[in-house]
């Protein structure tokens, strides 16, 4: 076993290096020359002319967002949702931690302990949307379904973080209950004719 | 052991011993081989048969059979193929699918095999039965998940000793009779076993009463067996791993603790459990299940270290114990030469003293042997040791020699153990009377130092014990007796057939009693040896060539322990046996090494880990927050001499040891920074703490720290003894020695294992005193008295109760003068 990570004892500077940023121009002249040459590059000018050709062709197709909306497709990774079984309204999710383990930006939490009836309890759970690049994997590698994303975009607040209310993301009990609840299409849902694929296994009795 | 031979496995040439099974030897060599059922260090079971290779051409289990010079392995063939795949596929069968939730997901041996063999489908099939999980207290068995791989039987047998788990009747359908001849051999045979069998109690009772080492759920491959505070805790993905270092007891054992964030709000990491390298070191349950005893919560006071640095400058002695690392011994070392302070921690000068006494007949600095030697012996003697709890791992060596080794071993303790006893027929207990352990070393000398080395003195001294008794012995003989008998006979000269008495010679066995003139050892009357003591001895002796004596803390703490320390010399020198000495606590010997430690107390004590005038404690109660060994990087001086790096597992927020010395003068960036001065210590080497590693290679080889180095010393050519004086202790007894689980106040601290302590005592010593589990007694000696409440040990037996050190409320040390028995009145209140 490598011993490395235990033979750093300057903590304050782990994982932490430096990126190669130009420096602040620092005289008068500099700074003038730095912003004559973000004003003047070429680019400015080839949007300038895209924006007018559309204007004169008068084919518009501006949607009028927040009136319309477009809908979004079964694949389309917004934040997050908790599904419930059917019927039951049970929580779909049993606490395996694979979506904790195969987040890519480490953002999924959750703790777990043995309830009374002897089966693991999800307590709590969490995802830090400030640092989600909703890439999907939770998603595909839950075994249960229990997490999707949905499609909900529309989010309004400082902080990305603020959209993960565990409570917010799960499944209303009465939509599950009364068979509302969408199943989920996306990304590691089931596939169409799994059934035919699978082998069965013999059984005893 | 050398590696003499050469055996070939797919073609790649290997070195190893004779007789070495191939498995080990395929390990050695990063050769990969399923196996499933196999423990290095215990016998093979062959319960599941997966390691099959083929040997010169012969389908052999790798776990069981032996290299022979030349021998040429394959270890996959079409039909080994076909078994694995079978094998696996039982495995499977009926094998819930629960990994999702499982505690032993992602580290799995089922899920690892059955991906690494790649079963996809089954063919397999028996009606599955309902089978509860049971909860034995710190353990959890769900016997639905078990393989039965009695890899936990296995362990617990020829290891630990306990044998308190055991194969018992599954129930349920026969397999379908068909399968016999439809299925590859092997497998049908291990399905076939396993469908019969189940994991359960040995006395099967429904609690299982062992000394809760935890072993057992170390090793098993599934989910079956698992720690019950860990159920459903944390994912093992999650956790990271911390090497270090067991700090409980001189046995030093390699231990991870495994860390993860503390809970969702708090990110600070928090240990979860404790792992092991189950093949090469075994745990006990204060290692498995102490881990959290660290100082939380600490923080930088300032005023109270203000206050420290006035206290130390204030203070002329500083006692603590042996719970604190070389490198923090080393600091007091430095800071008494810097400022002349006594250092005061009698239990590691006893020892120092013990082993400087032993010093002067042996030349050597310290004792020759380990416990990887004990294991390795065939005959084992432990003297002035409470085994089991003083040093669990000293006991495993113990039990797994004699086990292994077809060994015997002798038990010489005045308390009676049954879990020593039970260790197997070929362990004899000799409990005799506190005071004569120095009787034990001389009966030790009587029956096996060389008598013509041996000096005159002894020898004389030793056969004025001896004497001509006449004992009745009862003897079978075979004696001729003449019978008459019968017989039909032709009558020639009447041709007819006619009956004829005729007599016959016989030996028939005949029972008689003769006296006869033997050897009288008083020794061995005097330490209330079994009257079979002789004959039993002889039988264990049989076949026997290593031996091995291992000697405990009774011995250091004995009013005669400067006479004792020469007599084990002597033991070493003219005997066969080699010899270890059991330190009392975790870092007992590197402290008696590195510090240079004081009798007489000063005006003013600072204490670490123990009340004085200023307190230091890393448990949170004393003056100034020190961390504890959790929460440290250092090194640890074990048993096996040698010195074991520990990493931090936990952070800590306040003040240590370094920090004061600094104020104080020395100068060190960081306390490991003093892990290369060690080398000016005698037997330590100038390492830095970096470059010790702490691993095991897959040969099983410790690659940890590094040994202390062999220190001759001046011999002195007098090897003379004092001989035994008549010394006992009247009345009642009681002993000095911590329950199993629990070492000190840190074991304590974790959450699994925090208890009060009380006075335990057996049975037979609640009847005596009439008192029942739950009383208050007051225990009186001749230096104080302590109320404690009776708690019932059912591991000892016999007369001698005793009370605890880890439980500082009761303060049980003072009671004692230094030896580990006293005499003490007992009353009911
Ligand atoms: S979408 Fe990707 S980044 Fe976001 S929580 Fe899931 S796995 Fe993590
Ligand atoms: S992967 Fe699915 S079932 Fe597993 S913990 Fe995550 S949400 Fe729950
Ligand atoms: S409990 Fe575990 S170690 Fe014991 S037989 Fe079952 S699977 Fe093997
Ligand atoms: S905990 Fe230890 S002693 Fe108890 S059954 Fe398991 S292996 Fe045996
Ligand atoms: S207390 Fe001793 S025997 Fe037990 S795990 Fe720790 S070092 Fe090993
Ligand atoms: S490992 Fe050889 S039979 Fe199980």
């Amino acid at each position: 076993m490598s011993l490395e990570q235990f033979q750093d004892r300057n903590v304050a500077e782990q994982n932490y290096f430096h990126v190669d940023i130009p420096d602040y121009p620092t005289t008068g002249w500099g700074k003038v020359k730095r912003a004559a040459s973000r004003t003047f590059k070429g680019e400015l000018f080839v949007g300038l002319w895209v924006v007018f050709r559309e204007m004169i062709k008068f084919d518009i197709h501006t949607v009028q967002y927040p009136k319309e909306k477009l809908p979004v497709g079964p694949r389309y990774r917004a934040v997050h949702e908790m599904q419930r079984l059917f019927e039951s309204g049970t929580e779909r999710c049993i606490g395996c931690g694979l979506c904790e383990k195969i987040c890519i930006s480490n953002c999924i939490r959750m703790e777990t302990k043995l309830d009374e009836n002897s089966r693991k309890l999800v307590t709590d759970y969490t995802i830090n949307l400030g640092r989600c690049i909703f890439c999907g994997y939770c998603a595909e590698v839950c075994p249960e379904l229990a997490i999707v994303h949905g499609p909900r975009y529309e989010n309004v607040s400082d902080q990305r973080a603020h959209f993960t209310d565990f409570s917010d993301m799960l499944t209303p009990i009465d939509a599950a209950i009364s068979g509302t609840q969408k199943e989920f299409d996306g990304f590691g849902a089931v596939t169409p004719h799994e059934d035919e694929r699978v082998k069965t296994t013999p059984l005893a009795y | 052991m050398e590696n003499n031979i050469t055996i070939t496995i797919d073609g790649k040439e290997i070195q190893t011993r004779e007789g070495e099974f191939i498995l080990n030897a395929a390990r050695a060599n990063n050769i990969f081989i399923p196996a499933i059922c196999y423990l290095t260090r215990c016998s093979p079971t062959l319960a599941c048969r997966i390691c099959l290779v083929e040997a010169d051409g012969k389908q052999v289990y790798a776990c069981n059979a032996k290299a022979k010079d030349g021998m040429n392995i394959t270890t996959t063939t079409e039909n080994i193929e076909t078994e694995k795949r079978a094998i696996m596929e039982v495995y499977d069968v009926n094998h819930p699918l629960e990994c999702g939730v499982c505690d032993q997901s992602g580290e799995c041996e089922l899920q690892n095999y059955t991906l690494e063999v790649g079963v996809d489908s089954q063919s397999y099939s028996v009606p599955d039965t309902h089978k509860e999980a049971v909860d034995w207290g710190l353990i959890h068995y769900d016997p639905a998940l078990c393989i039965v791989c009695e890899r936990c039987t296995t362990v617990c047998k020829d290891m630990i000793g306990d044998a308190a788990i055991k194969t018992v009747p599954r129930g349920g359908d026969a397999l379908n009779t068909d399968y016999k001849a439809q299925m590859p051999k092997d497998a049908y045979a291990m399905w076939n076993k396993l469908n019969k069998s189940l994991i359960g109690t040995a006395d099967r009772s429904d609690m299982l009463d062992c000394t809760d080492c935890g072993e057992c759920t170390a090793v098993c491959p599934v989910g079956a067996l698992v720690s019950s505070d860990f159920q459903y805790a944390s994912n093992a993905w999650e956790q990271k791993q911390v090497p270090a270092t067991c700090a409980h007891c001189s046995a030093g054992c390699q231990i991870s603790y495994d860390v993860k964030h503390t809970d969702i709000e708090n990110s600070d990491e928090k240990i979860y459990r404790v792992k092991n390298e189950w093949n090469y070191v075994s745990l006990c349950g204060a290692g498995r299940y102490g881990y959290d005893f660290q100082n939380a919560d600490a923080v930088k006071d300032e005023t109270a270290f203000n206050a420290a640095i006035a206290a130390f400058k204030k203070a002329d002695t500083i006692a603590f114990t042996s719970s604190i690392t070389n490198e923090e011994a080393f600091i007091l070392r430095r800071l008494k030469e810097e400022r002349g302070y006594k250092l005061i921690n009698n239990e590691a000068k006893v020892f120092k003293t013990f082993l400087d006494d032993y010093s002067k007949i042996s030349g050597q600095q310290l004792y020759g042997a380990d416990l990887k030697m004990v294991h390795a012996s065939d005959f084992v003697v432990s003297i002035g040791s409470a085994l089991k709890t003083d040093n669990p791992n000293a006991r495993f060596a113990f039990n797994n020699s004699i086990t292994m080794n077809k060994g015997a071993g002798l038990y010489f303790h005045p308390i009676k153990d049954p879990v020593i006893d039970g260790l197997s027929k070929n362990v004899m207990s000799i409990n005799h009377a506190p005071l004569q352990e120095e009787t034990a070393l001389y009966l030790m000398l009587d029956l096996f130092a060389d008598k013509e080395n041996l000096p005159k003195d002894i020898t004389k001294y030793l056969d004025s014990f001896h004497s001509k008794k006449m004992i009745t012995i009862e003897e079978t003989i075979k004696e001729e007796i003449i019978e008459k008998v019968m017989v039909k006979q032709l009558n020639k000269e009447t041709g007819e057939e006619e009956e004829v008495e005729v007599e016959k010679k016989k030996m028939v066995p005949k029972k008689v009693s003769k006296e006869v003139e033997v050897d009288d050892n008083a020794l061995l009357a005097q330490l209330g040896a079994p009257a079979d003591f002789d004959e039993k001895l002889q039988k264990f002796l049989k076949k026997k060539e290593k031996f091995s004596l291992m000697v405990g803390p009774d011995l250091y703490t004995h009013p005669n322990s400067r006479n004792l320390a020469r007599l084990v010399a002597l033991v070493e020198k003219y005997t066969q046996f080699e010899l270890v000495m059991i330190p009392a606590l975790a870092n007992t010997l590197g402290v008696s090494l590195i510090c240079d430690l004081d009798e007489e107390v000063g005006e003013y004590t600072i204490g670490y880990n123990t009340k004085a005038d200023f307190t230091l404690s890393a448990l949170g109660d004393g003056d100034l927050d020190m961390p504890a060994l959790n929460q440290q990087e250092g090194t640890l001086t074990s048993i096996n001499k040698r010195v074991n790096p520990t990493n931090v597992a936990l952070s800590y927020g306040g003040y240590v040891l370094n920090d004061i010395a600094n104020a104080l003068g020395l100068d060190a960036k960081y306390t490991i920074d003093y892990t290369k001065e060690l080398g000016v210590v005698k037997g330590f080497s100038r390492e830095s703490f970096d470059d010790l590693p702490n691993h095991y290679t897959n040969s099983g080889e410790e690659v940890r720290g590094y040994l202390l180095k062999r220190i001759g010393i001046r011999r002195s050519s007098n090897e003379s003894v004092n001989e035994l004086e008549d010394i006992a202790i009247q009345s009642d007894i009681v002993y000095l020695a911590n329950p199993v689980l629990q070492f000190t106040a840190f074991t304590n601290a974790s959450h699994q294992l925090h208890g009060e302590g009380g006075l335990y005592g057996s049975e037979a010593f609640m009847s005596k005193h009439a008192l029942n589990a739950g009383d208050k007694v007051n225990v009186k000696t001749a230096q104080g008295e302590v109320r404690a409440v009776m708690i019932h040990d059912n591991k000892i037996d016999g007369e001698i109760a005793y009370l605890p050190t880890f439980d500082v409320n009761l303060n049980s040390e003072a009671l004692f003068s230094g030896y580990r028995f006293s005499s003490a009145s007992y009353t009911k209140v």
